[in-house]
C-alpha cells in the first residue's frame, strides 16, 4: 500500500518536473527540472523494483548507516568546497583566470557564493546533520525517530545543495548573501528543515535518560532557530510559476535588516550553536572525561540564545538603518563576548588534569585549537561591531579575515577533529590509520590559517587606511585602483594559506578512507560467559 | 506609527523586563541547591551509552538500571 503511495506520487512529480522543464522560462529553472525529473525518476525506478520484497526486521540497535554516509558527504564536500575557495583567491590574485570561455559561469561572481554555500552548508551542514544524528542517539539512548526518515534529510538536504550550487553558476540567485538560492529550492529546505526537526524532537521525546544532555540543546536551538530565519528571510514572490525569478516583500532599509538578522544568526546558530553543540560531545568523549562544568554550560547556552539574536545590526553601521538599532546591535555583540568566553574556557577547562594528551594526541589537538579560534574570532567581532573600529574594518578584507578565522579555526577543525573520532567507531576499526597523517593535517590547516588571517589583517588595516587617506585640501589620495594594486602580495599570501588547508583536507581524506579500507577492525566483546555445553 | 518605532516603544518597556527576568532566572536556575548531584549525572550523560540504546525497562526504571 505505502510502496503504492509512493510510486504514484513519484511518477506524479516526474510528470510535473517534465513539464515545468518545458514550460520553463529561464536555463536555471530547466536544468532544476530535468535533474527532479532524473532523481524522482531513478527513486521511481529504485522503489519499483524492490515492491513486495519482505520487509526486513526492524533493527533495534542506533541507526549509524545515514550517519556513515553524512561522513562521506562532509569529507567531499569539504574539498569541494576549500577547492572552489582557492580557486577564487588566485582568481582575485590573477584576474587572468576569470577564463575568456567560461566568461559568465566560471568567474568570481558566479564562484564566490558557490564556495561559501558548498563549505557553510554543504561541508559545515553535512558535518551537524550526521554529528547531531550520532549525539542525539547517543545521549538519548535511543534510535533515531521516523523510520527511514534520517534518510531522507540526508538526501534531500545533499539535493538541496546540488539544486543550490548548480544554480549559482547558471545565475539564478537572489543576491542575498548567504540566502542565495531562489525561491522553490528554499520551499524545498523547508520540507527537509522540518523533517530534520521532526527527526530529532522524535529522538529526544523517546530517550530513555531523563536529562537532556546539553549538546542537545544547541543543536535543536540551531535547528529550530535557522527554520525560523531561513523562512523570514526567504518571503518572496515568484515572477513566474515557471521560473526562477522572485522578488522580495521587504524593500529598502527592512530588507537588508532582515537579511543581516538572518545573516548574523546563521554565523550565531549554523556555525556557534550548532557547532557548539559538537564541542559540547566530542571534546569531553576525545578527553576522556566530563566537560568543566555543566553549570557553566547551561548559563553558555542561554546567554547565547538570548544575545546573539541582537547582534544583526552590526552589519548595517553607518547605513539607511536607524542609528538606535545600529548601537543597540553593536552592545549586544559587545556583550556577547562574555559568554562566548564563557563556552571557550568550559571547553578549554575540559582537559584539565589531562593536558598531557594534548602532546599524544593530534586529534584532541585539533578540537584545541578549534576552541582558541572560536575565542580568537568571538573576541575580534565585538571589537569590529565597535562603530569606531567598524568604520575602519568595514568593506575591508579585515572582514574577510575574520569570518575565515572563524570558519577555518573554528568550524573547520572542530569538524576535522569530530571526523577523525567518528570514523574508527562508525566503521568500527580498532584506530585510525595514520596519527602521523593527522599530525600533518593538523600543521597544514593551522599554517594555512595563520598565513590567511594574518594577510587579510595586513591588507584589510591598509585598505581602510587608504580608503580614508586625504590630503591637506581635503581629497582623497588614493584611488580605488590603488588599494587593489597594494594588495597584491597579501592575496597571494591568502591563497597560499588556502592551497595548505586544502592539502591538509585531502590527507585527511585519504587517512579516513585508509582507515575503512585498511586498519584492523576492532575485535568484538569476548563473551562474558563461556557457553555451557 | 512606524514599524520600527513600534518595536523601539516595545523593546523599551514591557518586552525588555519579560526577557530579562527570564534570562536571569534561567542563569539563577542552575545555582538553585541540591543542583550539584543532578549537573554531575547530566555531565556524564556521554560516557552510558556509546554502542546501543538502553534496554527498555519498565517506566522510570531504566535510570537505575543503567547506572
Amino acid at each position: 500500500m505505502w510502496d503504492t503511495v509512493k510510486l504514484i506520487a513519484l511518477a506524479g512529480i516526474v510528470l510535473l518536473a517534465a513539464i515545468a522543464a518545458n514550460y520553463a522560462r529561464d536555463v536555471p529553472y530547466m536544468v532544476h527540472a530535468i535533474i527532479i525529473m532524473l532523481v524522482a525518476g531513478g527513486m521511481f525506478l529504485y522503489t519499483i523494483r524492490r515492491v513486495g520484497d519482505p520487509k526486513p526486521e526492524p533493527d533495534l540497535g542506533y541507526m549509524d548507516d545515514v550517519i556513515r554516509a553524512g561522513v562521506i558527504a562532509t569529507a567531499f564536500w569539504g574539498v569541494v568546497g576549500f577547492l572552489a575557495g582557492v580557486f577564487i583567491a588566485f582568481q582575485l590574485a590573477f584576474p587572468v583566470l576569470n577564463f575568456e570561455w567560461a566568461q559568465g559561469y566560471m568567474n568570481f561572481g558566479r564562484l564566490r557564493p558557490l564556495h561559501t554555500s558548498a563549505v557553510i552548508f554543504a561541508f559545515g551542514g553535512n558535518a551537524l546533520i550526521c554529528s547531531s544524528f550520532y549525539i542525539v542517539q547517543r545521549t538519548s539512548a535511543a534510535r533515531l525517530w521516523g523510520g527511514n526518515l534520517p534518510w531522507f534529510v540526508f538526501w534531500g538536504y545533499n539535493l538541496f545543495i546540488v539544486l543550490a550550487a548548480t544554480g549559482y553558476l547558471l545565475g539564478s540567485t537572489q543576491g542575498k548573501e548567504y540566502a542565495e538560492p531562489e525561491w522553490y529550492v528554499d520551499l524545498w529546505l523547508t520540507i527537509v528543515w522540518v523533517a530534520y526537526l521532526l527527526v530529532f524532537l522524535g529522538t529526544i521525546m523517546r530517550r530513555k535518560e531523563k536529562h537532556i544532555y546539553v549538546a542537545n540543546w544547541f543543536l535543536l536551538s540551531f535547528i529550530v532557530t535557522v527554520a525560523m530565519l531561513h523562512i523570514v528571510n526567504n518571503l518572496s514572490i515568484p515572477v513566474s510559476i515557471f521560473g526562477s525569478k522572485s522578488v522580495q516583500v521587504f524593500s529598502g532599509v527592512q530588507d537588508a535588516m532582515t537579511q543581516w538578522w538572518y545573516g548574523h544568526n546563521a554565523v550565531g546558530f549554523f556555525l556557534t550553536a550548532g557547532f557548539l553543540g559538537m564541542m559540547y560531545y566530542f571534546v569531553p568523549k576525545q578527553a576522556e572525561r566530563p566537560v568543566f562544568s555543566y553549570k557553566l554550560s547551561i548559563i553558555h547556552f542561554w546567554a547565547l540564545i538570548f544575545l546573539y539574536i541582537w547582534a544583526g545590526p552590526h552589519h548595517l553601521h553607518y547605513t539607511a538603518l536607524p542609528d538606535w538599532a545600529s548601537t543597540l546591535g553593536m552592545v549586544f555583540s559587545v556583550v556577547l563576548w562574555m559568554p562566548s568566553w564563557g563556552g571557550m574556557i568550559n571547553g578549554l577547562m575540559t582537559l584539565s588534569g589531562a593536558w598531557d594528551k594534548l602532546r599524544t594526541d593530534p586529534i584532541i589537538r585539533m578540537m584545541v585549537v578549534s576552541i582558541g579560534f572560536y575565542g580568537m574570532s568571538t573576541f575580534e567581532g565585538p571589537m569590529m561591531s565597535i562603530k569606531a573600529v567598524n568604520s575602519l574594518s568595514h568593506y575591508t578584507d579585515w572582514t574577510i579575515g575574520h569570518v575565515h578565522s572563524g570558519a577555518l579555526g573554528w568550524n573547520g577543525m572542530i569538524t576535522f577533529g569530530a571526523l577523525y573520532f567518528l570514523v574508527p567507531r562508525l566503521w568500527n576499526r580498532e584506530r585510525l590509520y595514520s596519527l602521523a597523517m593527522v599530525n600533518w593535517h593538523f600543521w597544514l590547516a593551522t599554517i594555512g590559517i595563520v598565513l590567511y588571517a594574518a594577510s587579510m589583517w595586513v591588507t584589510g588595516i591598509m585598505e581602510g587606511l587608504m580608503w580614508r587617506e586625504v590630503d591637506a585640501q581635503g581629497f582623497l589620495v588614493n584611488s580605488f585602483a590603488d588599494t587593489v594594486a597594494a594588495k597584491f602580495p597579501m592575496y597571494v599570501v591568502r591563497a597560499l594559506g588556502g592551497v595548505l588547508y586544502l592539502a591538509g583536507a585531502i590527507i585527511m581524506c585519504y587517512n579516513l578512507w585508509m582507515t575503512i579500507r585498511k586498519a584492523p577492525a576492532k575485535e568484538a566483546e569476548a563473551p562474558a560467559m563461556a557457553p555451557a555445553e | 506609527m512606524q514599524e520600527s518605532t513600534l518595536l523601539r516603544e516595545m523593546a523599551d518597556n514591557w518586552m525588555l523586563l519579560v526577557m530579562f527576568t527570564l534570562f536571569i532566572g534561567a542563569v539563577l536556575w542552575p545555582f538553585r541547591p541540591g543542583s550539584r548531584k543532578d549537573h554531575e549525572e547530566s555531565a556524564n550523560i556521554p560516557f552510558l551509552y556509546e554502542d546501543k540504546p538502553a534496554p527498555d525497562y519498565p517506566e522510570g526504571k531504566g535510570e537505575e538500571a543503567a547506572r
